[in-house]
């Protein structure tokens, strides 16, 4: 009986339950603000009330939770990296997001599809070989696939011989995985809340109080909060709150486009990415083709959807999934991604001694969201930059360090 | 900073010009963005770490940004006025603008030749 489920809506027993702060106004003072209310300033947080028991954190957050890149990445999860620094670090990413529904107790959606990257090229059969090892070597699941194999983990893909470029070889990648991107976010925000950690929702972050090389204040279009320190999580709005706090970065801002078709029933497992042709399709659970990967030529911030990236997607994905032709497109959408020179992210210490970085996440920031929280919360507690983000950090590009990651994209290496 | 929409003459127009000094108006797609145009340090004065902050750090300006472009079938490089936050091109103009004397290289610091 229908109405029976009334009796729990208007019950006092059953009271409606807030997963996360319910609005109210700021305290003077915080051990830790965190700018950025995305997946990265949600799991710093979390890992800081959870693991080290700092509770007196803010997380300021300009629009929504979640609402930023978070909302707009492909929700693509692999390790398949091609430098030393960048396996151990995504491939410890991989292995948080396969625990990450039981640490919640929150369902997270983690479907592990595996990742396939397609090669019409010796050139890049030689790449895919280099990858292939150095993944084996760390203990990544990666291997050089041949055609036959390609055929069978893939039945419904373009393997003819003549089409524009003939499909040769694959890197198929066991580890890789997709999760719902909001439920991360939600997973993480919830867990903090519940711990006290407070979560500031249309709170901007106007100007940053910088007194003899310390942060001591952020002013927010709410008042002023006093801090003991900062953790700066913003991903596209990088240059522009770090310019705030006096700190130049190695960024430049492109829009990534991306859409997906109407719903389909299940057909295809795992994610498919080709550097070739230059797109990543891959069927979420919804059934819906997320069909992504491409960046607009020039820096903009501005996330409007242009002709131009639907047609040289759509192109792209018809000649891997002819069958594709007949689908219609529901949404086409853009994320501000914050790239730097070396396809690594920026994350550690910054020249202001308690300001902490988390930016420079380009295309690869949903990915790496649980081993951030985890890294990025030991720095803040310990003040001591973990061994696995060493390499990451901003003085790198000063010693001419950088960490040429030319497996950060999925479609354009 | 408030991210505005584009202009109404601006969305959702899927051809999008560029007026290459040279060759006049062209569609985009035959352009290659070459980055931010930022004065070039003294080669005989500035420090390794100045060096790494010119080649590598960038503004990132949300807002009327120089930047320099080329036109990739003619090779021609130019420099451009741009709004990064409606996508709108407000100017392009040539080099000798900025550049109204020859850089001169020429001084190479011998201790550096060795």
């Amino acid at each position: 009986m229908p109405f029976g489920l009334l009796k729990y809506g208007l019950s006092r027993n059953y009271p409606a339950k807030h997963h996360f702060t319910p609005s109210k106004d700021l305290k003077r003072h915080y051990d830790v603000v965190i700018i950025g209310g995305g997946g990265h300033g949600a799991a710093i947080a979390y890992n800081l009330a959870k693991y080290h028991g700092i509770t007196n954190v803010a997380i300021l957050e300009k629009g929504y939770l979640g609402g930023g890149n978070t909302a707009r990445n492909t929700a693509v999860i692999r390790s398949n990296y091609l430098t030393e620094a960048g396996v151990k670090f995504y491939s410890e990413s991989v292995k948080l997001f396969n625990n990450l529904s039981n640490e919640f107790n929150y369902n997270v959606m983690m479907e592990n599809r595996g990742q396939l990257t397609l090669a019409h090229s010796d050139a890049t059969i030689r790449s895919f070989r280099w990858r292939a090892e150095v993944n084996q070597h760390m203990g990544v699941r990666s291997e050089l696939v041949d055609r036959q194999t390609i055929a069978e983990l893939v039945p419904n893909l373009n393997m003819s011989e003549d089409s524009r470029f003939p499909i040769l070889a694959g890197l198929w990648h066991a580890d890789g995985a997709t999760a719902r991107h909001d439920a991360v976010a939600w997973g993480y925000a919830k867990g903090a809340c519940d711990r006290g950690v407070e979560l500031h929702q249309l709170t901007e972050v106007e100007d940053i109080d910088i007194t003899s090389g310390r942060v001591t204040a952020v002013k927010t279009n709410r008042g002023r909060v006093e801090c003991g320190c900062v953790v700066q999580a913003v991903a596209g709005a990088s240059s522009i709150v770090a310019k705030k706090a006096g700190i130049p970065l190695p960024i430049h801002c492109y829009p990534l486009q991306a859409m997906v078709t109407q719903p389909y029933k299940p057909i295809l497992t795992p994610h498919v990415s080709s550097p070739q042709v230059h797109v990543y399709v891959h069927q979420t659970s919804r059934g819906e083709f997320v069909v992504g990967g491409g960046s607009d030529p020039y820096p903009l911030y501005n996330t409007r959807a242009t002709l131009d990236q639907r047609e040289t997607l759509s192109a792209a994905a018809m000649e891997l999934f002819p069958f594709l032709a007949q689908a219609r497109l529901l949404r086409q959408w853009a994320g501000t991604t914050d790239m730097t020179p070396d396809y690594s992210p920026i994350m550690g210490l910054s020249p202001v001694e308690n300001y902490y970085l988390d930016a420079g996440w380009g295309t690869w920031g949903f990915k790496a969201t649980p081993i951030c929280g985890v890294t990025m919360a030991e720095l803040v507690a310990t003040k001591k930059v973990p061994d696995i983000i060493k390499p990451f950090e901003l003085e790198r590009f000063y010693r001419f360090e950088q960490i040429n990651e030319a497996g950060a994209t999925a479609a354009s290496h | 900073m408030k991210p505005a929409l584009p202009p109404r003459a601006t969305r959702g127009r899927s051809l999008k010009l560029l007026t290459c000094p040279l060759n006049g108006s062209r569609n985009i797609s035959e352009f290659t963005y070459g980055g931010e145009y930022h004065a070039t340090p003294n080669h005989l004065t500035t420090s390794a770490r100045d060096w790494a902050e010119h080649v590598f750090f960038h503004d990132n300006a949300a807002g009327v940004v120089t930047e320099w472009w080329c036109h990739t079938a003619s090779s021609f490089w130019f420099l451009a006025e741009r709004n990064t936050i409606t996508d709108e091109i407000i100017r392009t103009f040539k080099a000798e603008e900025i550049y109204t004397q020859r850089v001169d290289f020429s001084t190479i610091n011998p201790e550096s030749r060795s």
